[in-house]
């Protein structure tokens, strides 16, 4: 092999590159996160059921809020009636949070976990939780 | 038919995945078996193709020139055109690799007026490519999402500037859309272009395909038929930790982008693609212009058996002064 030295050396940082995801992760503790539904509002209540399906709610949650986000504050259209024809009012801080009092354990849990952060908290008041 | 059969090779692979998973429920194959071998496959056939570049011999100097070479002190070296240093390789190489110096000077030919045939710059190549080149970059940067427990610093950074537009909620990564954009002209001018099309090959035309389904399938999942990132993250993470786990609620449309890409780094050895590595080794890049200044031995070169003059005159010395013919070293009396 001519320029072996260097070859290998490019060799080498291709591999550092390629390998990083698997190296990067050693030692480091890998926590699947797990939200949770443990708050006294939920607690209380007979029916535990969020404003839409728990499926929908998983992967669609951001587009709703931002939707809520734009009727509400752009037209002033605060109603929102799910698909069982329920009521309920648009508004981050008093309808999801007051369910989802719990943001470290139930919102950061899986933001944290896809390293996503999400911009609510520019403009809400961010909750002051209890530190157990 | 150069189009049409790797474009249907993509398809072929989209809808092998569907029967895959919907039909067959084979998730761990697509899921795990298929992004282990094609990253073995990815980083084998690299070192193969790079080691078996560097085994065959460079015989002459062959670097591209495209300005003075170093000469007499009185005449100026272009130093990055044509490098006769190590440091001037690798700026010359730098400035190829980063920013396509090379693919800036592409030039267009064009008959004017029915017989002036000119040549004019052009530059939509070279912007095509390389805003190609950068955003796939960045979008691959941005994967590490998936990859990593505790995301790398530069994450959020790339992040913040790739969405800045803050356009709907996830927000809109330019560089996505950009580069399904930057695709697209790559692909169009294959089509458009009468003299690219009569040299376009199906090898030129399917990673074209094969990226363009990569990108469709990766903007689908994040804006439109959102899929369950947790989940997907908990498929990567097992992946790479070496405890592979296939979580439930992963619709087929992930295991398509999964597939597509795995497609593409098993191909990318193989394949033209493999220029990543292969830019690195091209003599006419690689190689210092210094041929004035130093012989360049082929390394082919065989000892040749010779018969120097003087062993010459040696062996014939007498012969030679019996016809007379002049000798230039006189035998010792």
């Amino acid at each position: 092999m001519y320029n072996s030295g260097k070859v290998i050396m490019g060799i080498i940082i291709f591999l550092l590159f390629v390998a990083f995801p698997f190296y990067y992760n050693i030692g480091r503790v890998i926590a699947t996160p797990d939200p949770s539904l443990d708050t006294p509002v939920i607690n209380e209540l007979v029916e535990k059921k969020c404003v839409e399906p728990r499926e929908f709610m998983r992967v669609e949650h951001m587009t709703m809020l931002n939707d809520w986000k734009d009727s509400a504050i752009r037209d002033g259209r605060r109603a929102y009636i799910n698909t069982e024809g329920k009521l309920f009012e648009k508004s981050l801080q008093n309808t999801c949070m007051r369910c989802h009092s719990n943001k470290e354990r139930f919102c950061n849990e899986c933001h944290t976990y896809v390293a996503v952060k999400p911009y609510c908290w520019t403009c809400h008041i961010e909750p002051k939780e209890k530190k157990l | 038919m150069k189009i049409l059969f790797p474009f249907f090779m993509v398809i072929a692979l989209i809808l092998l995945v569907i029967a895959g998973v919907s039909g067959a429920k084979m998730h761990f194959l697509f899921g795990v078996v298929i992004p282990y071998a094609a990253l073995f496959l990815f980083v084998i056939g690299v070192i193969y193709r790079v080691t078996k570049w560097a085994k065959s011999p460079s015989p002459f100097c062959i670097p591209t020139t495209c300005g003075q070479q170093k000469s007499l002190p009185w005449i100026k070296q272009n130093k990055l055109e044509n490098p006769s240093s190590t440091a001037g390789v690798i700026g010359r190489m730098a400035l190829d690799v980063l920013l396509f110096r090379s693919l800036f000077r592409n030039q267009k030919g064009e008959l004017r007026d029915g017989s002036r045939f000119i040549y004019g710059s052009d530059k939509w190549l070279w912007l095509a490519g390389i805003v190609f080149h950068y955003t796939f970059l960045i979008v691959l940067l941005r994967h590490i999402r998936f990859f990593t427990q505790t995301e790398p610093f530069y994450l959020h950074f790339l992040e913040t500037f790739d969405g800045f537009l803050e356009i709907g909620i996830p927000k809109l990564f330019m560089t996505g859309a950009i580069l399904l954009a930057a695709a697209a002209y790559l692909l169009l001018r294959r089509f458009y272009i009468p003299q690219v099309r009569y040299i376009s090959l199906p090898a030129d035309y399917f990673p074209l395909f094969l990226i363009i389904g990569i990108a469709t399938t990766g903007i689908l999942m994040r804006y439109f038929l959102k899929t369950d990132i947790v989940a997907v993250k908990e498929l990567t993470m097992g992946l790479v930790t070496f405890a592979p786990v296939i979580p439930d609620g992963i619709g087929a449309l992930f295991y398509i982008h999964l597939f597509l890409v795995s497609a593409l780094f098993a191909y990318f050895p193989f394949s033209k693609l493999v220029h990543m590595g292969g830019i690195f080794m091209s003599p006419t890049r690689n190689m210092t212009g210094n041929s004035r200044e130093f012989y360049h031995a082929n390394p082919w070169n065989y000892p040749v058996k010779v018969h120097t003059y003087e062993e010459y005159e040696e062996e014939f010395r007498d012969k030679m002064k019996m016809a007379e013919i002049p000798v230039e070293k006189e035998p010792i009396k």
